[in-house]
């Protein structure tokens, strides 16, 4: 810290400062490109541009560093961590059944798919896979893939937003109410819902469900065709993203892409039919793909991915049939029974009554699993499942106690955005827009 | 399961426990809890289930059990013939393989296993820092990479340890360019050196950050609350029980 003296100081964009009545007064400047790059005539019009990190056209908090030359994007740079808040460190300081409440918060576009990505690699280290009831496996298919319907319409919304396609935000945004409304029925909360908990369910499926998501089920054929007819044959739309933004398969193993970004370059990789989890080789449906691998494509296999949704949904309900959502070992399985009171959300009376009067084996187990939680076998596990934007991995760690000793989140957005270079360099700063959207990276997963 | 031949409760055996290591962790012989943490006595269910055999410090015993983690390992034995100085130890647990491997070897084995014919392991899935404070080899800091193969549509997870005074070991960025971002996450958040890497920054915090958040010794952080009365202190200072 020197004081004001010019610019002839050691350091050029140290903060300087002068005195003044009403105290010290500090003068910080910012770096002027000219001192930085010192380029010549060869480049000179070559201009560095900063997009973000708040930039409206950017999904959240992603800050895009563009070299340009004319029109022309000749290097795109990105830089994230503007929302990390350290989600995997938090974990290791709560218990197995409370991490959920942190991991669901970090692809806040799809939270159910972080519960059971987590909740299947606890399971897996407790060695209780075959024990989850069959009821609580069919509700977490029926609640991801109606999340899945519900992150798609979101990327169609903001997507359409940024390319100027307005109509398509407030169709997008209209139906994912709908879906939303849904999981607030099945749930208690529109988002972040820590519904799925290691063992089963938090709780079963009210009443009423099945007619609200059979309503559902009727009505978003048509809301799919509605967007057809606005976007697919658009002239706008196609000259937006045709050719635009070219990922071959190859590239897109290379740079770890998957999801609808790979299927979108003509490989059906898509881990409920290549590698089936919760019983997805159970259930009949297509996996959507394309060959040309630009942003139309992706664009596409989204859309039909929501129709694919649709026939999981339905087959969900066919096959719910009644019984426990929770695992029966009651040194697991979360001991509250969940009613609505006259002061809002508890434990029944009925279970009050129970653990109070009727069973002191029960109440300990209240105590000792709400107070400490259970504890997990030493190992470690990677789970892998299939999200709406790709892979989504866990590795989670147990050193035996009642913590996790370390969990770590691949988010399929934070592997995915790696590609928006390859995307985009070449190609004009308009496309860029196109490129990161055309990704759908959410910055919640991604920095963590 | 009775303590008369010797072994413990649940099977127990707390002579056969001198270096009980967890994925290279150490952990105390005899301390082995059930799920509630009950040890020799208190425990009066009948609950043993949660007893988990603790895996040591040497390696599975062949066959593994598994059809896809033998046909790894057998085509890795062919296909890789210093296998036996590179990899320390093979762990098979609750269905999945892990080979503990030496840095020195890790380029070629990676290469090996990602260009093999009868590997094939063509995607990078993750790469991850884990700290572990405790392990008996002093090499507390591990990068685990998992790896898929979508021919074979098999997993495998290969991971390095490194000491905290010498922590660099080799990138995986010029087998597979997706360990860019990866690599960086864990440098930054563990302070782990992958020599090779074109750009090693930090990506989660600020460039000018001191100190890597997520090793075990680096504080949570955090405030105490007061409420009505009563101060409840900040997540890493209150009660645990493991």
């Amino acid at each position: 810290m020197t004081p004001n003296s010019g610019t002839a100081t050691s350091q050029p964009y140290e903060a300087g400062y002068a005195e003044s009545a009403d105290g010290r007064v500090y003068t910080v400047t910012g770096g002027d490109w000219e001192d930085i790059l010192g380029h010549g005539e060869q480049d000179a019009e070559r201009i560095v541009v900063n997009m973000g990190p708040q930039h409206p056209s950017t999904h959240g908090v992603l800050r895009l560093v563009l070299e340009i030359e004319g029109e022309t994007v000749t290097e795109v740079r990105l830089v994230i961590g503007y929302l990390h808040t350290g989600i995997e460190k938090s974990c290791e300081y709560r218990t197995w059944t409370q991490a959920v409440t942190f991991l669901t918060r970090a692809d806040y576009l799809s939270p159910l798919y972080n519960e059971a990505a987590y909740c299947l690699s606890v399971e897996r280290l407790l060695g209780i896979t075959e024990q989850i009831p069959e009821r609580a496996t069919v509700i977490r298919v029926l609640v991801m893939e109606l999340q899945r319907i519900a992150s798609h319409l979101v990327w169609l919304a903001t997507g359409g937003m940024e390319l100027g396609a307005t109509t398509a935000m407030i169709f997008g945004f209209r139906e994912r109410e709908k879906v939303l409304d849904l999981l607030e029925l099945i749930t208690g909360l529109r988002m972040n819902h820590a519904f799925i908990r290691p063992g089963g369910l938090a709780q079963d499926l009210p009443d009423g469900t099945e007619r609200a998501i059979r309503e559902f089920l009727a009505d978003m054929p048509k809301r799919i065709r509605e967007y057809h007819k606005l976007l697919t044959g658009q002239p706008i739309w196609k000259a937006r993203m045709v050719d635009v933004n070219v990922l071959d398969a190859a590239g897109c193993i290379a740079l770890g892409t998957t999801g609808p970004v790979l299927r979108a370059a003509g490989l059906p990789w898509d881990l409920r039919k290549t590698m089936p989890y919760c019983g997805y080789e159970t259930y009949e449906f297509d996996v959507p793909t394309r060959l040309e691998g630009d942003s139309f494509a992706r664009y596409l296999v989204r859309m039909d991915e929501m129709g694919e949704s649709l026939k999981i949904i339905e087959q969900c309900l066919d096959r719910l049939r009644p019984g426990p959502v929770m695992v029966a070992d009651k040194k697991i399985a979360w001991p509250a029974q969940l009613s609505i009171g006259s002061d809002g959300m508890g434990n029944s009376l009925e279970y009050i009554r129970n653990i109070m009067g009727t069973s002191m084996e029960a109440l300990i187990h209240h105590f000792k699993l709400v107070t400490e939680g259970f504890r997990v076998p030493a190992g470690q596990v990677y789970t892998q499942i299939e999200s709406p934007r790709g892979e989504l991995g866990y590795h989670v760690v147990s050193d035996g106690g009642t913590r996790p000793f370390r969990v770590h989140v691949r988010d399929p957005s934070f592997v995915n955005l790696q590609a928006v270079p390859a995307l985009c360099e070449g190609g004009q700063v308009a496309d860029t827009i196109v490129g990161v959207a055309s990704v759908d990276p959410v910055l919640g997963g991604v920095d963590r | 399961m009775t303590s008369q031949n010797g072994a413990g409760r649940n099977g127990f055996d707390e002579d056969a426990a001198s270096e009980l290591v967890v994925s290279g962790q150490a952990r105390q012989p005899g301390r082995q809890h059930d799920a509630f943490g009950a040890g020799g006595t208190g425990d009066t269910s009948g609950f043993g289930r949660l007893v988990a055999p603790v895996p040591v410090l040497e390696s599975s015993q062949r066959p593994f059990g598994d059809a896809d983690a033998d046909a790894v390992y057998d085509a890795l034995e062919r296909a890789f013939p210093q296998l036996g100085e590179a990899v320390e130890r093979v762990v098979h647990d609750r269905g999945e393989l892990t080979l503990y491997v030496r840095r020195e070897a890790l380029t070629s084995l990676a290469q090996t296993l990602r260009d093999h014919p009868d590997l094939r392991f063509e995607l990078l899935s993750s790469v991850s820092g884990v700290d572990y404070p405790d392990d008996l080899t002093g090499r507390r800091l591990h990068s685990v990479a998992h790896l898929t193969s979508m021919t074979y549509r098999r997993r495998l997870r290969v991971e390095v340890s490194v000491g905290d005074d010498d922590p660099t070991l080799p990138s995986l960025t010029s087998v597979w360019p997706t360990a860019d971002w990866h690599e960086r996450e864990a440098y930054d958040l563990f302070g782990i050196i992958y020599a090779g890497h074109p750009g090693l920054t930090r990506i989660m915090m600020p460039d000018d950050w001191i100190g890597h958040p997520q090793r075990k010794d680096y504080p949570l952080g955090g405030i105490p609350v007061d409420y009505k009365g009563a101060t409840v202190p900040p997540p890493d200072e209150r009660r645990s029980y493991s």
